[in-house]
């Protein structure tokens, strides 16, 4: 039985190092269920060691981690396996189903959810950047998987590829809900689908600052907290630059 | 670029190129530029040809020749792929046998021809003992690089989605690694029809290799070459079989990244 109160991911002051690198340092993190958390930072701040040991791929040098159900990545690309075709890789995320004719629905509803019906058979290699992601999409959501760990899945896309792509995770999310940890440096992402950012600092990267964002998902680019929780994230990694602005966000 | 009367088109550009070899050789005899001793005429090696397979020795040497690759190819393939695929997995196993497997690689198959001889006498066992040290080799290097090469987020997919075992090694490994090992099979293939020529000019009475032998000791130079056009041509017809098997739908996106 799950407990629906109980934090499906804990992270209790975790730090990592590669020899004499340290990349994490001292990090708290814990997500609620069903919560969308988004990890912003510069580049080579250890976004993608802090998704490893999130998975288990890495284990941390200390401090514990803890994980609850089932947890599936998106990969940025290429994380379809390139000799199954569509529906073959969405079926991978059902194996844990054993009856056949539930499986056949669940799949053909995943089909309807992200709308590549008529490009069931083909394989990856024969589908766009956009359309490929929308099937690890569907992949990661089928059958009772529970949390998702996105690791910048939208930033190999072009721009209005990405707009779209964000609001069918949006719309993907009411259907499934799920709890998400997103990694990325796209802001705009970032404030657009986040309950609550979390801005790390550079390395040994610690959480410089954390944002709730209470308008509910899924919300408009132009939304208000949006750009709300845009101008604080721009702020604390220094790149808020108007003078102008008289909202800026200065509190920890 | 190339547009579509091209397209329709391009077939006879190697027609052309081999009917402009065959003038040169006919019209090389024909004025008597070399020795008819020295090289036979297109005319000859027609006679030698009809002659050879009147005979029904040409079909034999084929069949026999065919016969010893196809299992000789079959035993190496057994036998590497496995070894290639377990290698690829495990470092420790690389280092260890690496070096070894280069050694044996770079020995000229033909180097084992004594021990080929004493060891399985004459008939099929040796040519076919040849034909795996030939192939063995480059091989399981080949399926051991391909395995090492598969990028790492095939394997964290597979960990999210519970494969494990020998699910991961013919779900996840093997077809990763399947286009590759295609085209290892290709030019393993070739190697193994170039030595089978030369591993039936010793301890065989038949085969394709001992036919070139054995015009050679009767100075029948029309029948070798009579000989060495079909195994040329067996040789390019086995390629394109093989080729097609790049063409399944789960593998071809092994060549079009």
């Amino acid at each position: 039985m799950k407990d629906n109160t109980s934090n499906p991911l804990i992270l209790d002051n975790v730090s990592h190092s590669y020899g004499e690198l340290a990349v994490l340092q001292n990090l708290d993190i814990k997500v609620e269920r069903g919560e969308f958390v988004v990890l912003v930072g510069p580049s080579g701040c250890g976004k993608t060691t802090l998704l490893n040991l999130l998975s288990g791929h890495l284990k941390p040098t200390t401090g514990k981690i803890k994980a609850e159900g089932i947890m599936r990545t998106v990969y940025q690309s290429d994380g379809l396996f390139p000799w199954l075709t569509v529906t073959e890789n969405i079926n991978m995320g059902l194996r844990s189903i054993a009856d056949e004719s539930e499986r056949k629905k669940e799949l053909s509803e995943l089909f309807e959810l992200i709308n590549l019906q008529e490009f069931k058979d083909h394989y990856p290699h024969e589908l766009s950047g956009g359309m490929r992601q929308r099937v690890e999409l569907a992949r990661v959501l089928a059958g009772d998987s529970d949390i998702l760990l996105m690791d910048e899945p939208f930033s190999a896309l072009d721009y209005q590829t990405r707009l779209r792509l964000r609001s069918e995770l949006n719309r993907l999310l009411v259907k499934r809900p799920r709890t998400v940890v997103f990694v990325t440096h796209d802001i705009e992402e970032a404030a657009q689908l986040a309950d609550r950012v979390l801005v790390l600092s550079n390395r040994p990267a610690t959480i410089s600052k954390e944002l709730r964002i209470d308008a509910k998902r899924p919300r408009d680019l132009t939304h208000p907290a949006v750009i709300e929780a845009m101008r604080g994230i721009l702020a604390e990694l220094g790149l808020q630059t108007d003078s102008s602005d008289t909202n800026r966000t200065h509190t920890p | 670029m190339t547009g579509q009367p091209f397209k329709k088109l391009s077939f006879l550009l190697p027609v052309a190129v081999i009917f402009c070899l065959l003038l040169v050789w006919y019209l090389t005899c024909r004025f008597h530029l070399v020795a008819s001793f020295q090289l036979p005429s297109p005319g000859d090696v027609v006679r030698s040809f009809k002659e050879e397979f009147a005979s029904g020795r040409l079909i034999n040497d084929i069949i026999a020749s065919m016969w010893r690759v196809t299992v000789g190819f079959i035993i190496s393939v057994c036998l590497a792929i496995p070894s290639g695929l377990w290698l690829g997995q495990h470092l420790a196993a690389r280092k260890a046998f690496v070096p070894m497997l280069n050694f044996f690689r770079f020995l000229s198959p033909l180097a084992w021809i004594p021990f080929a001889i004493l060891w399985f006498h004459i008939g099929d066992k040796p040519a076919i003992f040849l034909l795996f040290m030939a192939t063995f080799f480059p091989l399981a290097l080949s399926t051991m690089a391909a395995v090492a090469n598969i990028p790492k987020i095939y394997f964290r997919v597979a960990h999210d989605y519970n494969y494990k075992g020998t699910e991961l090694l013919t779900k996840v490994t093997f077809p990763a690694v399947l286009p590759q090992i295609v085209t290892a099979l290709r030019v393993t293939y070739g190697i193994a029809w170039i030595v089978i020529v030369a591993a039936e000019m010793v301890g065989c009475q038949d085969g394709l290799g001992y036919g070139i032998w054995d015009a050679r000791n009767g100075l029948r130079l029309d029948t070798a070459v009579c000989y060495m056009i079909i195994i040329g041509v067996l040789g390019m017809g086995v390629d394109r079989l093989l080729a097609q098997l790049t063409k399944l739908p789960n593998l071809r996106w092994g060549y079009e990244r």
